[in-house]
């Protein structure tokens, strides 16, 4: 089916002509009254305005977070649990509405959003509600009369910082943990994407008390600064690339507060001969794994990037993928049957050209794809790229770079030596694939890559209770886990002497 | 590699020779860092001079209109030692970064990179 574009009569999705700020439960308008079009990659037509704020709207936001840290800190895990679990309902409820304003707005194609985007998000916030329920204290006892007691408290008033290609479920990986453990958030959505996340401020803002969620639209270069740099948090989250990484947790050091950051990578998706041994649901699968890489346009920062493909199967694997690669279907991304939608802004595009560009350059042989998309009609002017396969060596750049785009660099092996080697030569960390029907060989890779996350015989699964987060350069720290919940608290220890007596030294 | 050699391996078009001009005319002087990539990255960022903390694993690639442009020298070898040229184009600027002007944001064509534009691709 095919889901009316937001703004139209028959949409599920309301448009306002233009979105303020969401501060302290309400909608403030930017200090300086400035806006800015937000655009649809679908057409480059306008959806909406937002706020093109300033740090003092940041400062605002700050104000209302920290009026409501200390009551929603000292709530019972119970009520938070509560208002977590109202918010998962809430997210169930309004799934299309989120699901269609998700994939108008980044691009992504809507069956996507519907079956992985929002349900993982609502779910993300039952599995917090959940953690943070069952979470108990410890206590260790010292000797016979002196107990060590351990509790968690909340850090206090938290900064977000989203990235664009997922901008409602990087949200709630991020928003989930730090409310459960009793903190309140300042979030900035990305440039691309800041309207998705005030949609869903309209369903779940009535059911978190005023000034928990704070929701502030803008320029990085302006707002982001202000927000990572500030005195007032007391921790800060990012997702994103590594110079802006590497700024903020400089701007922490200022301020001895803690950070995760989640900063990309190229991750290799390798294949061993052995998924070739049958013709079965298994190879099928395997095929299905190296197509991936074309998951949400290539805009993952653990898409399948790097396929490293046993020599010995290589033509005849690589056949199977082509042919599945070649039925992709491109096109509107709120039609159900669309499997890739645009990129998410022209830059995007731009980039992804130019890194075809420069592998064509560098010898890489285009297998697939390759070009501008021509999607046509009303999408005619949408920023779509053709599925684009690239074979060559993980020397070139096009193996080493993130492109952030449809495009996969593949490339041979000859034995499980030489693929540890190439999946390893790399700046990052972050994830990897490892395709094989021997179970003891794939246990063997997957301790032997240096990645946070190795999917074996799967790939691009993110549900809460894995851990994920990078390697080497790829970030610190881990999200969509229960362990997240100590990244968001503070741990007080009372060590207590039941004994009466003194000590005995003075 | 001595500076002198650094020096010659990044220039600017005039478009970012402008954009630079301005930043400095408006707020002082800028410096540029290459990004490696991720959700908006692969970019060159404009930051005031001294903003961002440069260190032993940064290499300075030389001097545009007389602000440093630096970049980690491990992804400039897994580049290929290309020698790059500062550009600008209409969009945001990503991450922290300055923006290039209004409505324009810093880029880099590298060699030998494309310079295509949308349109023509």
């Amino acid at each position: 089916m095919k889901y009316a574009a937001p703004g139209k009569a028959e949409s599920v999705v309301a448009v306002e002509p233009r979105y303020e700020n969401f501060i302290g439960g309400k909608w403030l308008p930017p200090v300086h009254g400035k806006y800015r079009v937000n655009l649809s990659p679908a057409t480059a037509r306008p959806i909406c305005e937002v706020a093109d704020s300033t740090p003092e709207d940041i400062e605002h936001a700050l104000d209302a977070a920290h009026a409501a840290a200390p009551a929603w800190g000292e709530a019972s895990h119970t009520k938070r649990a509560a208002v977590l679990n109202a918010v998962a309902d809430a997210i169930d409820a309004h799934r299309e509405m989120l699901a269609v304003a998700e994939s108008w707005e980044n691009g992504k194609p809507v069956r996507e959003t519907l079956a992985a985007d929002i349900p993982l998000a609502a779910d993300h916030f039952r599995y917090f509600a959940a953690a943070i329920r069952a979470q108990e204290s410890t206590t260790t006892e010292i000797d016979s009369s002196t107990i060590a007691y351990h509790f968690h408290e909340p850090l206090g008033v938290v900064g977000q910082i989203i990235p664009f290609n997922f901008p409602l479920l990087m949200a709630a990986w991020k928003l989930a943990p730090a409310l459960a453990a009793g903190n309140a958030s300042v979030i900035k959505p990305a440039s691309p994407t800041p309207w998705s996340i005030l949609k869903l401020a309209e369903v779940i803002g009535d059911i978190l008390p005023p000034g928990v969620l704070n929701i502030v639209t803008g320029p990085g270069g302006e707002i982001g600064k202000a927000l990572a740099a500030n005195p007032r948090i007391a921790k800060v989250a990012f997702t994103g690339e590594t110079v802006t990484g590497r700024l903020i947790m400089q701007y922490a050091a200022q301020h001895i507060i803690p950070v995760t950051l989640e900063l990309g990578g190229k991750s290799p998706n390798i294949f061993f001969s052995d998924v070739l041994a049958q013709d079965d649901d298994f190879l099928d699968k395997a095929v299905e794994g190296l197509v991936l890489y074309a998951f949400n346009k290539g805009e993952v920062c653990t898409a399948p990037s790097r396929a490293l493909i046993q020599e010995s199967i290589y033509d005849e694997f690589m056949s199977r993928a082509l042919d599945r690669i070649g039925r992709i279907r491109q096109g509107d991304p709120l039609d159900t049957e669309t499997m890739i939608g645009p990129q998410v802004s022209a830059q995007q595009l731009q980039k992804i050209s130019s890194y075809v560009d420069i592998g064509r350059g560098e010898g890489a042989e285009v297998l697939a794809g390759g070009h501008r998309a021509a999607v046509g009609g009303e999408f005619a002017d949408g920023y779509y790229y053709e599925p684009t396969v690239l074979k060559g060596d993980n020397k070139m750049r096009v193996f080493q770079e993130e492109i952030f785009g449809p495009v996969l660099a593949v490339t041979t092996f000859k034995d499980e030596a030489e693929a540890v080697r190439i999946a390893n030569d790399t700046l990052y960390g972050l994830g990897a694939g490892v395709w094989t029907r021997d179970g003891s060989r794939a246990f063997r890779m997957g301790k032997a890559i240096q990645a946070g996350r190795v999917w074996t015989n799967c790939y691009h699964l993110y549900p809460a209770g894995a851990a994920f987060g990078g390697y080497k350069v790829s970030g610190i720290g881990r999200e969509t886990h229960q362990m997240m919940l100590e990244h968001y608290s503070q741990t007080k220890n009372l060590l207590v002497s039941y004994d009466p007596k003194p000590m005995g030294l003075f | 590699m001595t500076p002198a050699e650094q020096t010659q391996r990044v220039s600017a078009t005039p478009a970012a020779e402008q954009a630079i001009t301005s930043l400095r005319a408006a707020g002082g002087p800028v410096m540029f860092v290459q990004s490696g990539g991720c959700c908006g990255g692969s970019a060159p960022m404009c930051y005031r001079e001294g903003e961002f903390l440069t260190g032993s694993s940064d290499m300075l690639l030389g001097e545009v209109c007389g602000s440093p442009f630096y970049i980690d020298a491990r992804l400039y070898e897994s580049w290929g030692k290309p020698e790059l040229v500062l550009d600008t184009e209409p969009g945001f600027a990503e991450g922290f970064s300055l923006s290039a002007g209004a409505g324009q944001h810093f880029v880099i064509r590298g060699q030998p990179a494309g310079t295509c534009s949308v349109d023509g691709c």
